[in-house]
């Protein structure tokens, strides 16, 4: 492959924040200031920003600081999701480093009397021929960096990067093993006082009526705060909080709620909901061959937590008609927008800052409680307030990643060969992010005394991958195909994006299908995708953890091996994984294999990181996650009810990064979540010649697969 | 109030407190040290862990009478930059988290599995942080860093 030319266009990131002194600041003491607009949520981005660019501007990693974006200077980059924080703002921070260097280098040859093209960076410091030598910070009076970048600058060829493709330790880390506060639930800022809030245990009953003296007698109570149906507690220590939000319950008097689905027919409950229907893509074919036979599959998956191991949390300070809002959100501008539409205020009058939560896995309920601090600092009369949401609020009113019903239909020819090919999914959208919409998107607003409405979750347009389609057009090569998504257009359980939006279920069900139809055809998994694939960057995954797995070990009695592939959006990471099973009645995943392409790897070690722990997040929802419900309230609402993989049950995971250096690198966040899903459930049929169609894969549902075969 | 006193991180700690109120919210409120984190509230998922004698325990559910006289050791007491502890040094070395919110507890549990059990086995250090909950899927590379440290403090 060639070095892909210069193309006379900015990234997309840049090109919407033009502004070098936006993006990139020499201090005075010898540092580098970089400002980007993504955000750090466990993914470890602000290390792979910081070695692109030290790599482009020649200075040591040690001098780079990473400012948190904030909504007073920061570049607007919207949303830190969709594994694009590398391709969006990377290319970005590269691209600004790259010019920033050629006007230094520019004023340095003035200053030098050097022909620029002499000079050389050496840790920020330049120097020429006849031992003259400047800095950045010397030169930094003399170049304004208040100007808009240019098309013209041009980064480092590849094979000249010294940081950028290396494993370079993440720059947060230590402060993490040495209790440095990074978290926004460690900050403490002066006069902090605390905020709670009280929410019903019934799902979408409203508080009608609340008796407040048993909270007012509490000892350190600030406020007691009700805007209709929103409802919450100040008060000067967390202790306090929790003693008044617990007395503040007792006095409440709640609506009754809405009918939730059952929660043990979700496939039915989603196809009969009213929908919006969108056809994402046909190919027709160029033969009319008659299919022999049509084998039709569902497959479903269930309402998943996103279950952050911290409670969300945000912090408001007011100070007359301006509010500054600490946010762990993956999109302060967003969430400014939103605040601004509640709060009827000018967007100017609000500063949105970020700090760090614990692990993020999509649109959970930082932006609500956001909201939840604003509305409660307000009747502080200036103090900060920090509200953090319960353990049972957490896993009952942040968003859900929605669930899914999928059908397949595969028309065969007589030799079992695919073709026709019709994908059909029934799910609610898969976000419903603030900051999109003329309403707001933050649960509080719908509370409120003159309430906006719930916003129905909506997808992503196919340009950004889609929502509940993502990844279900085939990146196989059939002859024909029909793709529809279904969107329903009611919301019983609030759902919004979470890790691959409708990626995981979808590629579930392809490379679940495609399975049964190899198997039907007593051809190998690997070859038969490899036979319908024709990118070879597809083809050089599925080999390289076909090699790394030693595909296909001899059949074991109690094991089993199982494989799934997928190019995540179909225009992202490529990701192969070989899944190891054991088990009679209940599986155990022994090992996953996994290989990856992302192009570019700016930090392979962080490739890995995140790779491992897509793998075992993904292990984790397949083998034991589900939102739980009856009929008027979510009842998953503790680690006891909703279990995620412990310690002891993880499987070992053994990644191998493809690294193409001279390809524009993409995030790795979310390509492994589809292929281990499918890899498991066909590792499933592999050990016990049975397939669970409807996650979590569940001895039960062993069980009742076996029955259902003998 | 009465006066609860207890040895935190090597140093004597005199608290007036309601002898009911845990001992997260001391740490947390009144005494500033942060690094045990809330997470559930319901001693079931490791983020607040401290250590006990030798023991690593739920922080957010013990109260504050029964830590009289006992003998706390948070993260903040393991060690510093300056004189890490080895699983610090360990969990640094083999990059042992993403977003590093329950790594704290989990120190704190290797700390005292180490404590008892100086050369552990993979299967040891698993089921000794298994009641630690981790959900970004760090979990193989922090075995790992307990292994690290382990056999560093064997062969230092």
């Amino acid at each position: 492959m060639s070095a892909p030319s210069p193309v006379p266009k900015l990234p997309v990131s840049l090109a919407a924040n033009p502004k070098l002194s936006s993006w990139v600041r020499f201090s005075g003491e010898g540092g580098v200031a970089i400002s980007p607009g993504k955000v750090e949520i466990g993914q470890g981005i602000v290390t792979a920003l910081a070695q692109i660019a030290a790599d482009e501007l020649d200075v040591d990693i040690g001098r780079i600081e990473l400012i948190r974006a904030s909504t007073a200077a920061s570049p607007n980059e919207g949303v830190t999701s969709g594994s694009l924080s590398v391709q969006q703002s990377g290319r970005a921070l590269r691209h600004v480093c790259a010019e920033v260097r050629q006007r230094f280098l520019a004023a340095a040859s003035e200053r030098l009397g050097v022909d620029a093209s002499l000079l050389g960076v050496d840790d920020g410091t330049i120097s020429g021929p006849g031992n003259v030598r400047t800095s950045y910070w010397e030169l930094a009076g003399d170049v304004s960096l208040d100007q808009d970048a240019t098309a013209g600058a041009v980064a480092k060829p590849a094979a000249t990067r010294g940081v950028a493709g290396h494993s370079v330790q993440r720059v947060d880390i230590p402060d993490k093993v040495f209790a440095r506060s990074r978290f926004i639930h460690d900050c403490a800022l002066p006069g902090l006082a605390h905020g709670r809030m009280l929410r019903p245990d019934i799902s979408g009953a409203r508080l009608i009526a609340l008796d407040e003296r048993a909270a007012r007698a509490v000892p350190g109570l600030v406020a007691i705060v009700r805007d209709g149906g929103f409802a919450g507690v100040v008060a000067d220590s967390e202790a306090a909080a929790e003693a008044a939000l617990k007395a503040l319950r007792k006095g409440a008097t709640w609506s009754a709620g809405e009918l939730l689905p059952d929660e043990d027919d979700l496939a039915g409950f989603l196809k009969r909901q009213p929908v919006e229907t969108t056809v994402i893509d046909t190919r027709a074919a160029a033969t009319t061959k008659r299919a022999a036979r049509t084998l039709r599959q569902q497959y479903t998956r269930p309402y998943i937590a996103h279950a952050s191991i911290a409670p969300s949390c945000a912090m408001a300070r007011w100070d007359g008609d301006r509010i500054r809002v600490w946010t762990h959100s993956q999109g302060v501008y967003l969430l400014r927008a939103d605040l601004a539409i509640v709060l009827e205020l000018p967007a100017e009058n609000i500063v949105v800052e970020h700090m760090e939560g614990a692990g993020c896995y999509g649109h959970n309920a930082a932006d609500d409680v956001a909201l939840d601090a604003a509305l409660l600092a307000k009747a502080t009369g200036g103090l900060p307030v920090r509200v953090q949401w319960s353990r049972h609020d957490e896993m009952s009113h942040a968003p859900f990643g929605a669930a899914m019903a999928v059908e397949i239909e595969a028309d065969l020819d007589a030799d079992n060969e695919i073709i026709g090919w019709r994908h059909a999914i029934w799910s609610n959208g898969h976000a419903a992010r603030p900051g999109r919409a003329a309403q707001p998107a933050l649960l509080a607003a719908s509370e409120i005394a003159n309430p906006y409405p719930r916003m129905i979750s909506t997808n992503p347009p196919a340009a950004n991958g889609g929502g509940g389609d993502r990844n279900s057009v085939p990146l196989y090569d059939l002859p024909a195909w029909t793709i529809t998504s279904h969107r329903l257009l009611t919301m019983p359980v609030r759902t919004s994006a979470l890790r691959t939006l409708g990626a995981q279920g979808n590629v579930f069900a392809i490379e679940s299908l495609l399975d049964e139809i190899a198997a039907l055809r007593g051809e190998d998994p690997i070859a038969f995708r490899l036979r319908h694939l024709r990118d070879e960057r597809a083809s050089d995954v599925i080999r390289a953890a076909a090699r790394r797995a030693q595909w296909k070990p001899q059949k074991q009695s109690g094991t089993g091996h199982g494989v799934g592939f997928a190019r995540y959006k179909n225009t992202g990471a490529y990701c192969a994984a070989i899944a190891e099973i054991e088990g009679t009645d209940d599986i155990r995943v022994r090992r996953l294999t996994l290989a990856v392409d992302v192009g570019e790897a700016i930090n392979p070690d962080g490739v890995i990181n995140q790779i491992e722990g897509g793998a075992i997040q993904a292990t984790s929802w397949v083998l034991k996650e589900r939102v739980r419900f009856d009929r008027t309230r979510i009842t998953s609402t503790s680690w006891t009810d909703y279990p995620i993989l412990t310690f002891n049950e993880v499987p070992a995971v053994d990644v191998e990064v493809i690294q193409r250096p001279e390809i524009e690198p993409v995030g790795a966040g979310e390509a492994a979540h589809g292929p281990v899903t499918a890899a498991i459930g066909n590792a499933l049929f592999d050990c016990l010649g049975v397939r669970v169609r409807n996650l979590p894969i569940t001895r039960d549902k062993i069980i009742a697969a076996m029955e259902l075969a003998s | 109030m009465p006066t609860i006193q207890f040895q935190l991180n090597g140093a004597a700690a005199a608290v007036d407190a309601d002898p009911d109120q845990t001992l997260l919210d001391v740490l947390r409120g009144r005494l500033g040290v942060t690094g045990p984190h809330f997470g559930c509230g319901a001693g079931e998922c490791g983020a607040c862990y401290v250590m006990v004698g030798d023991r690593a325990m739920a922080s957010c559910d013990m109260p504050m009478w029964s830590v009289a006289d006992k003998d706390v050791i948070t993260v903040e007491g393991l060690g510093t930059a300056e004189q890490p502890h080895p699983l610090q040094r360990a969990f640094i070395s083999e990059q042992a988290m993403q977003c590093g919110y329950c790594v704290s507890g989990i120190l704190i549990s290797a700390a005292a599995l180490l404590k008892r059990n100086p050369s552990p086995t993979e299967a040891e250090v698993r089921a000794a942080l298994d009641r630690n909950l981790c959900r970004c899927g760090s979990h193989n590379r922090m075995v790992r860093a307990v292994l690290r440290a382990a056999a560093e403090t064997a062969t230092s």
